[in-house]
């Protein structure tokens, strides 16, 4: 199927995910619920692409939307990025705790969260659950009632017959791993990574050689002049 | 049919079980509801039972059992009583009438009573949002509930039928102010008929102490520190000035003396003074 994915035509074979495309093409799209061996989930909404054009666009999962023929994607439109902004922010609101979400958050430059952090430790992904369902085969493990009352957990909140302890849910849950216990560590946000990607020329006194040799384009040598004077 | 718990523990559920597949085939939440409708609750060994017999895991089972608000894992009670807190009836004060459920029938929405007669829940709306504040009573639905009328629901529920009456216009509740002080005699913080309480001093026979009186004009309940026996005179005082709350005239039914307190809508209630004596004046 002939598709156009940021302008790029490409022909992929029927029955790929639009995610599946652009990996292909190489385009990044950041995803969390999503994983390769595992059914998807469209749960998370972090791999929102655009599709269509003019007037009949629209954002769909990519995780999820299979190809179609003559599509036109675009997985990086200023509309989409603000959304996975603002979904990323949503979800460190939940759980500010989990490692893989405040990686996210570097990554993409969120560098606010405007909601009330709940400090929880469950972003409902569903990794776990497809986990135990799909390659462990045990499925003990799966969402226990609804709405704000949702949670992942065992029938009756009992240790289940079907457990075999094999693990699987705490190795693939991203709100599991916690991130680092840095100075930051009771802020929603840490960015600790974000500020080590900043450019090193901030320390240099003497900016007159940008270590990327753009001088004055990212705008911190201009930032700390500004200060200094 | 209704069990009693008891009964319920010592049943197999193999029977049951085998029942309702045999009638709904594979189908979980009509299987589910038989079980329900059955037992009054789904337990936890007939769940199990059926995830084993439909070839499916306990989880899929308890997940969507769990989804549906309509299934209970624990035993509910003969009767359910549903109050609506919905957007109309909430703005109607439902939220009052679920305070008097859970004040009358002593548990919170959500719980059965210890002797299983009651389980009191909320709904979100029930869809007749013009007849509201509504309550379901075992499937009745009992439109512009009173909180007044609460415990005749719940009486009535117990006799066989709740039926809401009409309510009687001439009660209603009224607010009294000391003669002497013009302070408030009225105590939101003690309900009596489910509404603030007259609060005075008394003393009769060398005995000195509190009186909660309704503020329903026509109901003669009363709190007492004492017990007062009946034909004793008592003497009424203001809580906050001391003055003692007398009236001009006697009682025109055994004329005994009268006790005076203001109206703040206007005008004088004067009630008679007489422990089991009904005699009172309205003045507007």
């Amino acid at each position: 199927m002939n598709i156009k994915i940021d302008g790029i035509r490409v022909d992929i074979p029927e029955g790929f995910t639009l995610l599946e495309a652009a990996k292909f093409l190489g385009i990044e799209i950041p995803t969390l619920c999503w994983h390769e061996g595992l059914s998807a989930w469209g749960g998370c909404r972090l791999c929102v692409v655009e599709i269509g054009e003019g007037e009949r666009k629209k954002m769909v999962t990519s995780c999820t939307y299979p190809v179609e023929e003559g599509i036109v994607v675009h997985t990086a439109s200023e509309k989409v990025v603000k959304s996975r902004k603002m979904i990323l922010e949503l979800l460190i609101a939940q759980c500010p705790t989990s490692r893989t979400l405040q990686d996210l958050a570097s990554k993409m430059g969120v560098i606010q969260v405007r909601f009330d952090p709940k400090w929880e430790n469950c972003i409902y992904c569903g990794l776990c659950v497809r986990i135990c369902n799909e390659q462990m085969m045990a499925r003990a493990i799966g969402f226990v009632n609804r709405g704000n009352k949702l949670e992942i957990s065992t029938p009756f909140d009992k240790n289940s017959e079907d457990c075999r302890k094999c693990g699987g849910c705490i190795y693939i849950c991203p709100a599991c791993t916690l991130r680092c216990q840095g100075i930051n560590q009771d802020n929603v946000l840490c960015n600790a990574c974000y500020n080590s990607l900043q450019p090193t020329c901030i320390s240099n006194e003497d900016n007159y050689n940008c270590w990327m040799g753009l001088k004055n384009e990212c705008g911190t040598c201009s930032k700390e002049e500004s200060k200094n004077i | 049919m209704y069990l009693s718990k008891g009964q319920i523990e010592h049943e197999s559920y193999d029977s049951i079980v085998d029942e309702c597949i045999e009638k709904h085939g594979e189908f979980l939440i009509a299987i589910l509801q038989d079980i329900q409708k059955r037992y009054n609750y789904i337990p936890e060994d007939a769940m199990r039972k059926l995830a084993k017999k439909l070839g499916i895991t306990l989880r899929d089972v308890y997940g969507v059992a769990s989804f549906y608000k309509a299934f209970s894992f624990t035993p509910k009670g003969k009767h359910v009583v549903t109050t609506c807190t919905g957007t109309a009836c909430h703005v109607r004060g439902s939220s009052k009438i679920v305070d008097a459920f859970s004040n009358e029938l002593g548990i919170k929405p959500g719980e059965t009573t210890k002797d299983l007669m009651f389980t009191h829940e909320t709904a979100a709306c029930l869809g007749c949002c013009a007849i509201g504040p509504v309550v379901v009573v075992d499937g009745d639905y009992l439109p512009k509930v009173k909180t007044t009328a609460i415990r005749k629901i719940i009486d009535g529920t117990k006799r066989g039928a709740a039926i809401l009456e009409e309510e009687d216009q001439r009660i209603f509740p009224i607010q009294v102010v000391c003669p002497q002080c013009n302070h408030s005699l009225m105590k939101p913080e003690h309900l009596v008929d489910n509404y603030p309480c007259i609060h005075v001093t008394i003393s009769f026979k060398r005995k000195h102490g509190w009186l909660r009186l309704s503020s329903l004009y026509g109901s003669f309940n009363i709190e007492s520190e004492h017990d007062i026996p009946v034909d004793t005179e008592v003497n009424f005082f203001c809580p906050h000035c001391h003055a003692e709350l007398v009236g001009s005239s006697t009682c025109p039914e055994c004329s005994a003396p009268m006790i005076l307190m203001l109206v703040t809508n206007g005008g004088n209630i004067q009630i008679c003074s007489r422990r089991g004596c009904k005699g009172h004046i309205l003045d507007i």
